[in-house]
C-alpha cells in the first residue's frame, strides 16, 4: 500500500497535468473548485487516477454532489484514493 | 418552394420491430431498457442499454447478403422497407430519388469484431468486406440500391444530432426541387462492448433508468435502432393519390462554438428560434415539444432554460428517450415517429421513470403516462456532442 505523502503527490501531479500548472502551483490543502477544473478535466482526472492506482472510481458525473469518491479538495481525494486502494487489496 | 410531407415511417428499435408496436410502447409508456446481453457486457461498469432484442438477421436477409451488413445496415433496411411501403412509393424514382441518413458509430460492432480477431485472436486476415461493412454510408448506400435511389445519397454524423441533420437536410433536398422523394432518419448499433466502454470513460451513462427531467437523474442510456422516414413534395404525394402523416414545416442549426461537450443553451435556443422562422411558424402554434431529454444533469437543466428562452409559455415537453434509450445517430428518427404520433393521435408520449420535477428544469413534462392534447405543430430537439444544433419543426398534415 503507497503511503499517503505518495499519493498525494500523484494528485497534485494529475491536477497539475489537467490545469496546465506546475505542480508546485497546486496546493495540498486546495479546494478543487479555486483551481478551475472543467468537467472533461475532472474525469481524465479520475481516469488518470484510476490507472496510477489500479483502482476503480465509481464517480457519476450526474451526481456530483453524492461522489463516491469526494472531489472536493486535495486532502479529501487523497482520503478517497487511500481507501479505493484499501478496498483493492482486502 | 415546395411543400414537403412524410407519407411513410419505418422503425426497428427496442421498443418493437414496426412502427405499430412501437406507437402502441409510446401509448402505454413501456420501457425498452434492460439488462446488456451482448459478449462481454459483465466486464462492463454499466450494464444496461435499450438493445433490440430477439433480432433475427436471417429472418430479414438471405444468407449470401449478410457478409456485407453490419446490425447498423441491416436495422435500416428492415426499417426503409416499412417506410416503402407504407408510402406506397412507386419504382422508378431514379435520380428524382435519394437517401440522406444519420449515422454516429456506423458500424462500430464490425471496427470491434476485425480488431478483435487481429489483435487480441493473433489472426492474421479479416474478412475481405469489412470496408464496405463498417463505412458510414453502408446504410444509404444499401438503401438506394434497394429501392433505385440514384440522386441525393449520403450519410450525416453529428453524433446525438445525426437524424436530425439528416432529416433537415433531406427536407431541403425535396423543398429546393432537387429530388422529389428522399428517404431520411437515422441507424445506429452502438450496443458492443467497445461502444459502451468508449461512453461509460465520460461518466454520464445511467447504472439504472433513464429520467429525463426529474430529480433523481443519473444520466443516459444508450439504445440501438433505426428510423426511415419518407420525405416527398406534396404535389408528388397528391398527384399520386399518397397518404399524408404531416408536414416537414422547418429545420434550423446551429453550433455552439464553444465547449465539446457542455452545452451552451444559446445555441440550442438559436436552433428553435431558426426552425420556427425557416417554418413560418409562431411560437404558440407550437403544441409539443419532444426534447432532446437525455437525461444528464447539464442537458436537462440547459435544454429547459433554452425552452423558456423560445418559448414565453412553454408548451408540453417529454423525452422519450426514457423508452427507446438514446439510439445517438438514430435518436432524432425515433422522436421523430413520436412527433407523428402526436400529430396523428392527439396523444403526447410520456418521459417514463419520472419521479420528482426538477425546480432547474421547470417545464410541463408529460410525466409517466401518455397525454391526450390537440396539437397542430410541434419541434423535435437534438442537441449534440461537438456543441451542434439541429430542430425540426412538423406540422399536422
Amino acid at each position: 500500500m503507497p503511503e499517503r505523502a505518495e499519493i498525494e503527490a500523484a494528485v497534485i501531479e494529475i491536477l497539475a497535468k489537467q490545469l496546465l500548472l506546475p505542480p508546485s502551483d497546486v496546493a495540498p490543502g486546495a479546494l478543487v473548485d479555486g483551481l478551475g477544473l472543467d468537467s472533461l478535466g475532472k474525469v481524465e482526472a479520475i481516469f488518470a487516477l484510476e490507472e496510477r492506482f489500479n483502482i476503480h472510481v465509481p464517480f457519476n458525473a450526474n451526481e456530483p454532489d453524492r461522489p463516491d469518491l469526494d472531489f472536493s479538495s486535495l486532502p479529501s481525494i487523497v482520503a478517497g484514493v487511500q481507501r479505493l486502494i484499501a478496498q483493492r487489496s482486502e | 418552394m415546395r411543400r414537403v410531407v412524410v407519407t411513410g415511417i419505418g422503425t426497428v428499435n427496442a421498443l418493437a420491430m414496426d412502427v405499430g408496436g412501437t406507437f402502441q410502447a409510446f401509448r402505454e409508456g413501456r420501457c425498452g431498457i434492460g439488462a446488456l446481453g451482448f459478449r462481454d457486457a459483465e466486464r462492463l461498469t454499466i450494464r444496461i442499454g435499450a438493445e433490440v432484442r430477439d433480432w433475427r438477421p436471417e429472418a430479414h436477409f438471405v444468407e449470401r447478403d449478410l457478409p456485407l451488413l453490419d446490425r447498423v445496415t441491416q436495422y435500416a433496411l428492415v426499417a426503409g422497407a416499412e417506410a416503402v411501403a407504407m408510402a406506397g412509393l412507386p419504382e422508378g424514382l431514379g435520380a428524382r430519388g435519394g437517401v440522406i441518413l444519420g449515422t454516429a458509430a456506423g458500424g462500430i460492432q464490425t471496427w470491434e469484431d476485425s480488431y478483435r480477431a487481429v489483435f487480441s485472436e493473433g489472426r492474421n486476415r479479416v474478412s475481405p468486406l469489412v470496408v464496405p461493412r463498417l463505412m458510414h454510408n453502408a446504410p444509404a448506400s444499401h438503401l438506394s440500391i434497394r429501392f433505385g435511389l440514384m440522386g441525393p445519397v449520403l450519410a450525416v454524423s453529428s453524433a446525438c444530432a445525426s437524424a436530425n441533420h439528416a432529416m433537415g437536410l433531406a427536407f431541403q433536398q425535396v423543398r429546393s426541387g432537387v429530388a422529389d422523394v428522399m428517404l431520411t432518419g437515422g441507424a445506429e448499433a452502438m450496443l458492443c462492448f467497445g461502444g459502451v466502454k468508449a461512453w461509460e470513460g465520460l461518466r454520464v451513462l445511467a447504472p439504472d433508468a433513464c429520467r429525463p427531467f426529474s430529480l433523481g437523474r443519473k444520466g443516459l442510456v444508450i439504445g440501438d435502432g433505426a428510423g426511415v422516414l419518407v420525405f416527398e413534395a406534396e404535389e408528388h404525394a397528391r398527384a399520386r393519390g399518397a397518404k399524408v402523416l404531416a408536414e416537414v414545416a422547418g429545420f434550423g442549426m446551429t453550433a455552439d462554438a464553444g465547449d465539446i461537450v457542455a452545452p451552451s443553451g444559446n445555441g440550442a435556443a438559436r436552433a428553435m428560434r431558426a426552425a420556427l422562422a425557416d417554418a413560418g411558424m409562431a411560437a404558440d402554434e407550437v403544441g409539443y415539444i419532444n426534447a432532446h431529454g437525455t437525461g444528464t444533469l447539464v442537458n436537462d437543466r440547459s435544454e429547459a432554460a433554452a425552452i423558456h428562452t423560445v418559448f414565453a409559455a412553454p408548451p408540453p415537453v417529454s423525452s422519450t428517450k426514457a423508452m427507446h434509450g438514446h439510439a445517438i445517430g438514430a435518436t432524432g428518427a425515433l422522436e421523430a415517429m413520436a412527433c407523428i404520433m402526436a400529430l396523428n393521435e392527439d396523444l403526447l408520449p410520456p418521459t417514463i421513470g419520472f419521479e420528482t420535477p426538477d425546480p432547474d428544469c421547470a417545464l410541463d413534462v408529460v410525466a409517466n403516462v401518455a397525454r391526450p392534447g390537440h396539437v397542430e405543430a410541434v419541434l423535435s430537439n437534438a442537441f449534440a456532442f461537438g456543441g451542434l444544433n439541429a430542430v425540426v419543426a412538423f406540422r399536422r398534415a
